[in-house]
């Protein structure tokens, strides 16, 4: 395949993640959490780094596996001591990706990590860096590690819908359900974890928060069904990789930065002309003509 | 509001041509500004929550920012280095005539809170009452606001765009915990900052770790610290305060029972 298509593939597949992971957070009001999430990952692909002595594949995923679950954790202890949630996940993520660039400034003559690389992403490298089974190429590291990822979190959320879709819109009923509201925001957290660390290496850490939040909140916009917000919300998620990727090639800009300007430029159309929350609408209805 | 700033400092650097530090502190106050009415737009017209419309708002922009960014490397060479480093912070890197910036931004930053400190207490803990007394909320929200973007700004040098919101934070929630007095958590939180900042430093010296994660980190401790040990609000204090109430109860229940016995 050639190099746009992989550039692309890769684009849609970090969508479509992000997508599915992110209509549960903007449901659960839970935004703010993933920027935190993706900052405090880092701390765990530095260690499991340290741990295993490479950069790819599973080590790299329990890493950030841990960490996020360790945020999420460190998170509710402070809230549930008194502080107040946001300033408890400003304090959580902050200190612990800062904790993440002092180990890679300790090792950086030895590891291939750079702040600048994880924050901002290189996608453009994805094509090149192949996996190798017996001698042979089979296809970019990036894509196979994306689409395992992919496969985790459809076999989640179809196994689990019922349980996510009653937690995140009535958490109370749940309880008296006898559903364990606190296993599935673990577990939902472990998604975000794997879907950031995956997304990391293609867009970078802080526009991973674009990807996890403008595409599931546009398809708010257009839908009051779950099951169609989450198809909905994946595909705007590819629709704007390809627009972002599609400009960043014309005016030769980071293609990150232009898929998370795309994912916004989408939500402010959505914004005007979704049928049933859209603006003019809203206005039409307000002056009968 | 630290990542809302990086499309402002860039057009601003696109339209000037040089680094400087006033044309970027408009150009990012200009965009923060911007930012905060999208955000109070989104939340106001659609049935989105704050936290996710603030979600969106920072992170596209801060993407518009990183399109630029990438578009000014290409297109103006020479100066790429500079404004890469101003964005990612290297207080290594401050010069003089930095230095002299900070200390001059500090000094009006005490002397605007001092001069406004009653305003600012009131609006922060009341805002209907202080409209109800007359006084003027909306101007004072933009002249804090103003505050908070020129210590973003400034501060970004330092420690960078990301771990800027965490010196803003953190010194502050850690000084809530000793106090319950607005001007004393103020002298507090500078102090603490100060501190962070001091040791920070002095740490990357000797061990070539990089100065902003560190500042961050000794801020975190302190936090940890307060959070554990502080007199009345602390985990500890509150741990030991149980610990005698429930004994004190026992000895009661325990005298009772013998008296009817």
């Amino acid at each position: 395949m050639s190099y746009t298509i992989w550039i692309l593939f890769t684009a849609a597949l970090v969508g479509i993640n992000c997508g599915l992971v992110g209509t549960f957070l903007v449901l659960r009001k839970m935004s703010m959490l993933s920027d935190a999430i993706s900052h405090s990952v880092l701390l765990g692909i530095v260690g499991a780094y340290m741990v295993s002595h490479q950069l790819q594949g599973v080590s790299m995923l329990i890493g950030a596996l841990l960490v996020g679950l360790l945020t999420t954790f460190l998170v509710q202890l402070l809230h549930q001591k008194g502080v107040q949630s946001d300033a408890a996940i400003g304090v959580v993520f902050t200190c612990l990706f800062a904790i993440g660039v002092v180990l890679i400034s300790l090792f950086a003559d030895r590891v291939h990590l750079d702040v600048e690389h994880a924050l901002m992403g290189e996608i453009a490298f994805v094509p090149w860096d192949v996996l190798e089974v017996g001698g042979k190429s089979i296809g970019s590291k990036a894509v196979w590690l994306l689409g395992f990822v992919l496969a985790i979190n459809i076999f989640v959320i179809v196994f689990a819908y019922k349980e996510l879709k009653i937690s995140s819109f009535d958490s109370e009923m749940a309880v008296t359900l006898g559903i364990p509201v606190v296993f599935i925001h673990y577990v939902l957290m472990g998604m975000l974890s794997l879907t950031t660390v995956a997304s990391f290496d293609s867009v970078g850490a802080i526009l991973v928060v674009a990807m996890l939040i403008v595409p599931s909140a546009t398809a708010y916009l257009w839908t009051d069904r779950l099951s169609v917000m989450l198809i909905c919300s994946a595909l705007i998620g590819v629709l704007s990789s390809v627009i972002g990727y599609m400009g960043a090639t014309a005016f030769n800009v980071s293609i990150s930065g232009a898929i998370a300007v795309a994912t916004g430029v989408l939500f402010f159309i959505s914004l005007w002309i979704a049928p049933k929350h859209g603006l003019l609408r809203k206005w039409l209805k307000k002056s009968p003509a | 509001m630290a990542h809302a700033a990086l499309p402002g400092i860039c057009i601003a650097f696109l339209l000037y041509g040089q680094k400087s530090l006033l044309v970027f502190l408009i150009g990012a106050a200009c965009s923060g500004y911007i930012a905060t009415v999208c955000i109070q737009f989104i939340v106001k017209h659609t049935r989105i929550k704050e936290d996710a419309a603030i979600g969106i708002v920072l992170s596209v922009f801060f993407g518009l920012g990183i399109v630029l960014l990438t578009w000014i490397n290409q297109h103006e060479g020479g100066n790429q280095s500079g404004i890469n480093d101003f964005l990612f912070g290297k207080a290594a890197s401050l010069t003089g005539s930095d230095v002299n910036v900070l200390t001059v931004t500090a000094i009006t930053m005490i002397t605007t809170i001092l001069v406004f400190f009653k305003e600012f207490k009131i609006i922060t803990f009341d805002r209907a009452f202080a409209q109800g007394i007359g006084v003027p909320v909306s101007l004072l929200n933009g002249v804090l606001m103003f505050l908070i973007v020129s210590v973003v700004v400034i501060g970004l040098q330092a420690v960078g765009v990301v771990l800027m919101s965490a010196l803003l934070i953190t010194p502050a929630l850690a000084a809530r915990y000793w106090t319950e007095k607005l001007e004393w958590m103020m002298w507090l939180a500078g102090g603490f900052g100060a501190l962070s900042g001091v040791a920070g430093a002095y740490i990357s010296l000797i061990a070539y770790v990089p100065t902003g994660p560190l500042v961050i980190i000794f801020a975190t401790m302190l936090f940890i610290c307060s959070f554990l040990f502080a007199p009345k609000r602390g985990l500890c204090s509150k741990m030991i305060r149980r610990y005698i109430q429930r004994r004190t109860l026992r000895a009661k229940q325990l005298y009772k029972r013998g008296e009817q016995a």
